[in-house]
């Protein structure tokens, strides 16, 4: 199966090694991937801060650049959550591509999700050795149900002990913009995620958005930290840590 | 009540810093989400039962008209009658003449949120009426002129020091850090008001159309006493809160305690029909209804008529981590939380709350928890385009978007700045691959470090192995 891997902007700006995790674990899920050149960005910001006029060109933009596509595949929750959910949504009143956005939706995966549900990997090419607990991102969680999945993958390699973090399904207190706007709450949402992770017993705090990763390392640097590692859940799967 | 939301990110920084506050809404956390946790579990078809529910209260703003028409007959063949207020100062004149047609003084309140939307107690003061909030944490709070924080909990921000101070110095008695202690003395200062009220105000938690009937669920027994003993009961509430039958009712009891306090059912349920009948040995003699809009009606029909659904248990805010981390007061009027950011810009205008509908992460967990469904970030989102529209948002905010989306539409452009950005922000990042300024984003560095991006982006870098 040919699928599109949407690399996200974050990913491709910030740390282009998660892009070339989830690449290796696509590939070693049998999938002969492709990554579309001209791609950005899912239009999240825009959409998120009332400006649906661009939110729509970057749909559209989407669309046409995963058209020969059998699945879209995003390492965030949060774009894949856009795309899958939010794209038909910002077109209700467009029938004539609403469907074209019906179908990429039902063809769009965040990563595990397709690699647990789609693709159907057995062996995770990656090593790990060591404890680590996991942050559930908002998006990823709550629009796409993505909590068992990242666990099932982690749960497939004999060196990883995981330690789950109380709330881990709370917000870290990212949330695009908010993290900007609202900087001084963000930081206290991202303090309590640092605290829990801290109580978990574990340096390495993984998760499958490179928003909330930013955050939270940020924070935990600001906080003194320099020994907790913060990493994306590709950067586990296929990495050699 | 004043509105003072414009003020939204100064007090929620004041907040964050406020350590008694902060412990305090660490127990609520505890306290409401666990409860809540529980006692949905006890639910073994929970799902159906919220859709249900959700169907219901859908069902009832849809034919909105029809119920609340509905609901004046039969309130007024049971003998009460109802008053129609379009926004607040219509309520306090309302309630006001009702009680200076009956020759009624003193007044005995049961909790009521929507008479805090019209600042129904300053007003009945100025007209020389003596006002007895009668809920312990109204009560507290209107000993200390505070504005509730919590549409549930109201006096969640004040610890139980802080409130034994209060009681020293109102009641000059002797101090008493024992709650239950300090409930006794609270009952025994408010009990004579009970017995001396000649009106008692309430709340409706719902408004049944089939029956007339007013109903309000509580804890503590008061509810129940300020809408019997006094010879004048007037319940005030929105119009949104009708509900076509009592099975209908029944069926949204399952959830709003459950939601609201982690309770399978509250202590008290009053169902209260009509006056007291010629057989009946209580209930008031006089029951007037007054039932207001103050911009619900306009919510009909937009995008928005979701929020009417809102049946007021305060799972939103109990379960979002914006609130959980500044508590209500922030919000800057009667409704905070998620349920807040979409009420009060509706209620007191799109620009006299810009901040609202933007202070949330979107995390989800509001909507995952109403008890009706509301899709409550759909809702902010809404409200963002309207300021947007509106033109309502800063300058500066708007040109970075225009100046984003423009480039992300052209990736020629993109990518090349893409690969500058990478370059210079790694450059500036140094030996410890993190940045603790950024220009133009000081909202993250100033309590947050960036790390740094690694120097090439994803695009060249697979480029480049593509051509090897």
């Amino acid at each position: 199966m040919r699928v599109g891997l949407f690399v996200t902007c974050l990913v491709d700006l910030m740390r282009p090694g998660i892009g070339f995790a989830a690449l290796r674990l696509l590939e070693a899920a049998g999938c002969e991937v492709v990554v579309p050149a001209t791609q950005t960005c899912c239009g999240q910001p825009g959409y998120n801060s009332g400006d649906r006029q661009a939110a729509r060109a970057l749909a559209l933009k989407t669309l046409k650049e995963f058209d020969g596509c059998d699945y879209l595949v995003a390492p965030s929750g949060s774009c894949a959550g856009m795309i899958r959910v939010h794209y038909p949504t910002l077109f209700m009143d467009d029938p004539t591509v609403l469907e074209s956005f019906q179908r990429l939706s039902e063809r769009t995966y965040e990563l595990t999700d397709f690699l647990v549900n789609v693709a159907r990997l057995e062996n995770v090419p990656g090593s790990f050795s060591g404890s680590l607990t996991y942050h559930d991102s908002c998006a990823g969680l709550r629009e796409l149900g993505v909590q068992a999945q990242p666990r099932a993958l982690l749960a497939k390699m004999p060196g990883v002990r995981l330690s789950e973090m109380r709330e881990s399904t709370t917000c870290c207190g990212f949330g695009g913009t908010f993290s900007v706007k609202f900087g001084d709450i963000s930081a206290a949402m991202a303090d309590k995620k640092c605290e829990h992770a801290a109580q978990a017993g574990t340096d390495v705090i993984v998760g499958g958005d490179l928003g909330c990763l930013l955050n939270i390392e940020g924070r935990l640097r600001r906080r003194g930290d320099e020994k907790t590692r913060v990493l994306h859940i590709a950067e586990v799967l296929a990495g050699d840590g | 009540m004043q509105v003072s939301a414009m003020h939204f990110k100064r007090k929620a920084t004041e907040s964050l810093r406020n350590a008694k506050l902060q412990k305090a809404l660490e127990k609520l956390q505890s306290k409401f989400v666990d409860g809540r946790a529980a006692a949905i579990a006890e639910l073994p078809n929970f799902n159906d039962i919220r859709d249900a529910a959700a169907e219901i209260r859908a069902r009832a703003i849809e034919n909105l008209d029809q119920y609340l028409l509905r609901f004046e007959e039969e309130a007024t063949a049971r003998g009460a009658t109802v008053h129609w207020a379009e926004n607040g100062d219509d309520v306090n004149r309302v309630v006001a003449d009702i009680a200076a047609q009956h020759g009624a003084r003193r007044i005995v309140k049961s909790k009521s949120m929507v008479s805090e939307e019209c600042g129904l107690n300053d007003f009945l003061e100025s007209r020389g009426l003596d006002v007895l909030e009668t809920d312990l944490g109204e009560y507290i709070l209107q000993l200390a002129h505070e504005p509730p924080s919590h549409i549930v909990a109201p006096v969640v921000h004040k610890s139980k020091e802080e409130i034994s101070d209060l009681f020293v110095e109102k009641h000059r008695r002797a101090r008493t850090t024992q709650i239950t202690e300090m409930c006794r003395e609270a009952r025994e200062v408010l009990r004579p008001g009970f017995l001396s009220a000649d009106m008692g105000i309430s709340g409706a938690n719902f408004i049944v159309a089939e029956t007339g009937s007013v109903l309000i669920v509580t804890n503590e027994g008061n509810g129940r006493l300020a809408t019997t003993l006094p010879r004048v009961h007037v319940a005030i509430t929105g119009i949104e809160k009708v509900v076509p039958t009592l099975e209908d009712v029944s069926t949204l009891l399952r959830l709003l305690p459950r939601s609201a306090t982690g309770q399978s059912i509250t202590n008290y349920v009053s169902v209260l029909t009509g006056t007291r009948g010629k057989d009946e040995s209580d209930g008031p003699e006089h029951f007037h209804i007054v039932l207001l809009d103050n911009g619900r009606s306009s919510l009909l029909g937009t995008e928005l008529q979701p929020m009417l659904r809102c049946i007021r248990c305060g799972a939103c805010m109990n379960h979002c981590p914006v609130y959980q981390n500044i508590g209500g007061h922030a919000y800057g009027w009667v409704y905070p939380g998620p349920m807040g950011s979409v009420l009060t810009p509706t209620f007191v205008g799109l620009e006299n709350a810009l901040d609202l509908p933007n202070a949330s992460t979107f995390c989800g967990e509001c909507a995952a928890v109403c008890p009706v469904k509301i899709p409550l970030p759909d809702l902010m989102r809404q409200l963002r385009n309207k300021q947007t529209e509106r033109g309502l948002r800063p300058w500066q905010e708007r040109v970075a978007l225009r100046l984003w989306s423009w480039m992300a539409q052209r990736p020629g452009i993109y990518a090349l700045y893409a690969r500058l950005a990478a370059r210079a922000l790694s450059w500036a990042g140094g030996r410890k691959k993190r940045l603790h300024r950024i220009p133009g984003a000081s909202g993250w560095t100033k309590g947050r470090d960036m790390p740094a991006p690694a120097g090439r982006t994803f695009r060249d870098l697979y480029r480049s192995r593509r051509s090897s």
